[in-house]
């Protein structure tokens, strides 16, 4: 097995036995990136100087005994919203192209103290918001089993770039989906946790009631691996929550005996891909079999997801996204009459087409005389959302569904209908505006090759739930094929 | 479309929002913004009386820093994104109270 | 006849809370620093930076509630206040709309009559100050300052509860000696730790309607404010006479000129699309909070005026001078404690303080002698170390620069000559030089001893005790 074929887990061992460094695994990963990340895009930045120093110093505390964790030693690719100190962190907006921070995001921080190495930053829907990463201003990302396609987003570098194996896992975010379903396009696994379990300062906001940062990786082992070593309470986030049960990795058992798995009705209606359908049953077959008691309900409210979270997530971003005015940091216009033609110009030239829409949006929602009609409003159906999935938890251990209608469009095929592109986030979407932790597992192929992601949802701080139901599945199902269509 | 955005609108928006679109984009952005209220109109189906917004999806509360002093003077670093600047501040265009 | 019109005001008032660091981040928020050396990722709207809220800032917002009859909100939260200026760095300010900390309240003031009227109190809320923008004249641009971005405030807004510009003032002042009685902020218009804005209308006495207002802004001191009052109705007055309408608007005032003008601009929409903010989770006021807040309510000037007078042997009108300014009831009741002379403390505060205060243009809040040395000084004249001009001297000196008056006294050598000879020896060459006056005390002019005292004084540079040269000069004449 070449050295970037294992997962983060199996690489972390190898390092310790001594098999092989830190260093070696760091250039082996430089070198295939920079051999084929121009067939994908899967970068915006490569910090090539910084990983191989970072992973000499990991390497030294490694053999000193200081650095002894699972995922020390781990290349590591970084979604380029969360910032890293004195590292390029655009948002893959043009509005941030030069944008050096100066601090480090907590979950990044995080994951240098368990020793990983930062291989550079992946590229993304501008500022999250998107399900293609078609709308980033450092061009699109494409799918590793088929150029042709998308990977999904926003974390659509992260996922491709995980699928690619151009890196040994991956941070992204997931606002309404953007973890679970790159995840789902791209073969891989990705989990969004509940909301306030991993700290989002250093994150940039999309929509900060629902935005979460998670990890995609190649099985579920890395998967509860990275999101134990990223989950901590963390003062700096008035939204982090205290928890005492971030040991997910006890939950890596194969056993769903007796797990109670509800399958909503509504998740299985017109828009849904057979080929897709077809996948997600076996999948529940195939644990019901292993001993979990499978049963078909009605959730509800599942059409009323998207237009409240769009008219949530616009508002919120409207809002976080007005610091971007060019004069702090960032893009400024170069001629400009006055303060405002400046603020007007550089946000106009700075954002691209979708940004601008969402905080036309957001701001329309938010003006005088239409607060409580539309965004009052979408605050009461999130409060029935939760209710409706408070009463499906009241009965089951897991819900199981699939993670979007379809698998990967074809690139272009998407962005020139807004609303068609929002309604394949039908089955993502409530479990953000519901705070839930959910997880997308591959679970089978389309007829063209293209992987299908099967999602489980839990109740709040019931992750262990949902990484025990998948790692079992993931044993039923055993190897999943990579990424076929690998050029070069 | 339910929902007519008119030139009026996109301008007042584009004033809130900072943003300044062509007669292109404005074009466009009507037709949007119409489509997706239509859309968010769908909300209207549902009986909300008596449901209380929520803007937290979790009862957290009290969350507080306690008033000591931990910022040291980074005021070299705060800079260096700056587009442009002068003796330690941000230059912006002239601007009036 | 003339139409006869009367004014209604309302007052918004921000007060900046004496809080270590900011309000949602550990930044210092000491005045004068070099521009943005205070700063970090959250005041300065960096992305990806988070706000957690400064618990001493809620205590003084609920301390300022509860000592102007307010409601204290058990549920409160903060909400966003979307707009663009360079100041203001996330371009949204957070602050309180929907749940402000406390409502529902009010302050009696007195009236110029001697009566008594109650102004209410709306609300009270949270919020964060803004940035300091400089014009800069070379290069024709501003510059900004984020030191002051983040700095806590509250905002106290009144009902349109007051009709002139001396009840404005009451009100403000009895805002102040509470606000400062907390010892939540010092207050100072000057400085811009306490600001108010004015809400005015007039309409014709005897309506029921108020009339358009107008908000001023920019108005640094009380005498600002009164002017601004007059002028603003004046102005609406005017309007209405000639038939005009009034345009609720928002007005500068410049105090130089004695006139405001609008602050108009169509690229302002005053459309501030509140909304809670997602970043910061809601406030819920405990039973138990709330009762440790009050038990720390400090004693207020009426509770103090009553104490005092039954404590102190001080008149009425000390007690009510002093009692009228934390700072120096501080003063007095430290050194007080100390010296164990409450009339002789008050004494240098009526008198001495005061006088150098209206002298130097001092606020009582700028005194600087520590009440150490107020006790210092009163044990040296006790002692008859120093007589009484030279105690003034050195308080002078106190009151400049806080000097320790002892080791002030023994560096210039102001102690009283207490050397019989030598006072003696400088007593008989004054009678020597004064012969007139010799001869008119002689001839029964009781004054020229007074004249001789002086003399004799002055030989010594002040350094004698007065009595004790009068005592001499009869015994040698």
């Amino acid at each position: 097995m070449s050295i970037t074929d294992m997962t983060a887990v199996e690489l972390a061992a190898a390092i310790r036995a001594g098999e092989t460094t830190a260093v070696e695994a760091t250039k082996a990963m430089l070198d295939r990136i920079e051999e084929r990340d121009k067939n994908y895009n899967c970068y915006v930045t490569v910090d090539r100087e910084g990983a191989l120093a970072q992973a000499g110093k990991v390497q030294a505390k490694i053999e000193s005994g200081e650095l002894t964790g699972p995922l020390a030693g781990v290349p590591v690719a970084i979604k380029d919203n969360m910032c890293t100190e004195g590292l390029l962190t655009t948002c893959s907006s043009k509005i941030l192209h030069n944008f050096v921070p100066t601090y480090t995001a907590e979950a990044v921080l995080n994951l240098q103290k368990a020793g990983a190495v930062i291989l550079g930053k992946t590229n993304m829907d501008e500022f999250a918001m998107g399900s293609t990463t078609e709308t980033s201003a450092y061009g699109v990302t494409k799918n590793p089993w088929n150029t042709e396609h998308v990977p999904g987003g926003s974390s659509g570098g992260s996922a491709a770039a995980v699928a690619a194996n151009e890196c040994y896992y991956a941070l992204g975010s997931d606002t309404g989906g953007s973890i679970r379903q790159p995840a789902s396009y791209c073969g891989t696994v990705g989990m969004k946790p509940t909301y306030g379990t991993v700290s989002r300062y250093g994150l940039i906001a999309y929509g900060s009631s629902l935005d979460q940062i998670g990890p995609l990786t190649k099985d579920v082992t890395d998967c509860a691996t990275v999101l134990e070593a990223i989950s901590t309470h963390d003062e700096k986030d008035s939204t982090s929550v205290k928890r005492e049960d971030t040991d997910f990795t006890s939950a890596l058992v194969d056993d769903v005996q007796g797990m109670r798995i509800g399958i909503p009705n509504d998740y299985f209606g017109e828009g849904l891909d057979e080929e897709v359908k077809t996948a997600v049953l076996k999948a529940a077959e195939q644990l019901e079999q292993k001993g979990a008691v499978v049963e078909h309900f009605d959730l509800s409210l599942v059409e009323y997801a998207i237009p409240t979270y769009y008219t949530i997530a616009a508002a919120e971003a409207s809002s976080n996204l007005e610091r971007f005015d060019g004069i702090k940091y960032g893009y400024r216009t170069e001629d400009y009459a006055g303060l405002h033609n400046m603020y007007k110009k550089s946000r106009s030239e700075g954002f691209g087409e979708e940004v601008k829409r969402r905080i036309m949006l957001g701001s329309f929602v938010l003006s005088s005389g239409y607060y409580d009609a539309y965004y009052l409003k979408a605050l009461r159906v999130k409060a029935l959302i939760k209710q409706a999935f408070d009463e499906a938890f009241a009965k089951y251990d897991v819900i199981l569904g699939p993670v979007a209608p379809t698998t990967a469009p074809k690139l272009g095929s998407s962005l020139a209908d807004p609303i068609k592109m929002y309604l394949g986030d039908i089955y993502t979407i409530a479990v953000n505006l519901a705070g839930l932790p959910g997880i997308s597992v591959p679970c089978g192929s389309d007829k063209n090759g293209l992987p299908i992601g099967l999602q489980l949802i839990g109740d709040c701080f019931r992750e262990k739930k949902l990484i025990q139901t998948a790692y079992t599945y993931e044993k039923i199902r055993g190897a999943f094929p990579k990424a076929s269509k690998e050029v070069g | 479309m339910a929902n007519i955005i008119n030139d009026e609108t996109i301008e007042y928006v584009g004033i809130l929002a900072k943003l300044e679109l062509s007669d292109e984009e404005k074009e466009q952005a009507k037709s949007d913004m119409g489509r997706m209220l239509d859309y968010i109109d769908k909300l209207g189906e549902l009986d909300t009386s008596g449901v209380e917004p929520m803007s937290h999806v979790f009862p957290v509360q009290n969350v507080f820093r306690e008033d000591e002093v931990t910022n040291k003077d980074t005021r070299e670093q705060l800079l260096t994104n700056a587009p442009e600047q002068k003796d330690g501040m941000f230059m912006v265009p002239k601007t009036f109270d | 006849m003339a139409k006869e019109y009367e004014t209604v005001i309302g007052l918004e008032v921000h007060v900046e809370l004496a809080t270590k660091t900011k309000i949602f981040c550990g930044c210092s928020t000491a005045f004068g620093a070099e521009p943005n050396t205070q700063t970090c990722p959250v005041c300065t709207g960096m992305p990806g930076s988070l706000p957690v809220l400064n618990r001493q800032v809620l205590e003084y917002a609920i301390a300022v509630g509860l000592a102007t009859n307010c409601d204290i909100t058990r549920y409160a939260k903060f909400d966003r206040k979307n707009y663009f200026y360079p100041d203001n760095p996330q371009n949204y300010q957070i602050s309180q709309l929907y749940l402000p900390i406390c409502r529902n309240g009010g302050v009696e003031i007195e009236t110029g009559e001697g009566g008594v009227k109650t102004v209410g109190i709306h609300e009270i809320h949270m919020e964060e100050d803004a940035g300091k923008l400089i014009h800069d004249e070379w290069e024709d641009c501003s510059l900004v300052d984020y030191n002051r971005s983040g700095v806590p405030l509250i905002e106290i807004v009144s009902e349109p509860d007051m009709r002139s510009a001396e009840e404005v003032i009451a009100y403000l002042e009895k805002l102040r000696l509470i606000i400062q009685y907390l010892g939540a902020s010092d207050c100072k218009l000057q400085e811009g730790s306490m600001r108010a804005d004015v809400n005015l209308s007039v309409r014709e006495v005897g309506a029921q309607e108020f009339g358009t207002r107008t908000e001023m802004k920019n108005l640094n001191s009380f005498k600002a404010i009164s002017r601004a009052i007059a002028g603003e109705t004046e102005r609406q007055i005017d309007l209405i006479e000639s038939g005009e309408k009034v345009v609720q608007e928002t007005r500068r005032w410049d105090d130089a000129k004695g006139e405001s003008y609008a602050m108009r601009s169509k690229e302002d929409a005053q459309d501030y699309r509140y909304f809670p903010d997602p970043d910061l989770v809601p406030i819920a006021v405990s039973d138990e909070m709330l009762a440790e807040i009050k038990s720390r309510q400090p004693e207020f000037r009426t509770e103090k005026m009553k104490r005092y007078k039954e404590e102190f042997d001080i008149p009425d009108y000390d007690i009510e001078i002093i009692t009228g300014s934390k700072h120096m009831a501080d003063i007095f009741e430290a050194a007080t404690a100390i010296c164990k002379q409450p009339k002789k403390v008050s004494n240098w505060l009526m008198v001495e303080t005061l006088r150098l205060m209206k002298e130097k243009e001092v606020e009582v809040e700028d005194l600087r002698f520590s009440p150490e040395n107020l006790a210092k000084l009163i044990a040296l004249t006790d002692s008859k170390a120093i007589n009484s001009s030279v105690a003034k001297e050195v308080f002078e000196v106190m009151f400049e620069e806080n000097v320790d008056p002892e080791q002030y006294v023994e560096e210039k050598g102001l102690k009283t000559v207490n050397d019989e000879g030598a006072l003696r020896k400088t007593v008989e060459e004054v009678i020597a030089a004064n012969p007139q006056s010799v001869e008119d005390y002689h001839n029964g002019k009781e004054k020229a001893i007074g004249f001789l005292v002086g003399q004799t004084m002055k030989a010594m540079k002040g350094k004698a005790d007065p009595a004790m040269v009068n005592q001499m000069l009869k015994e040698l004449l």
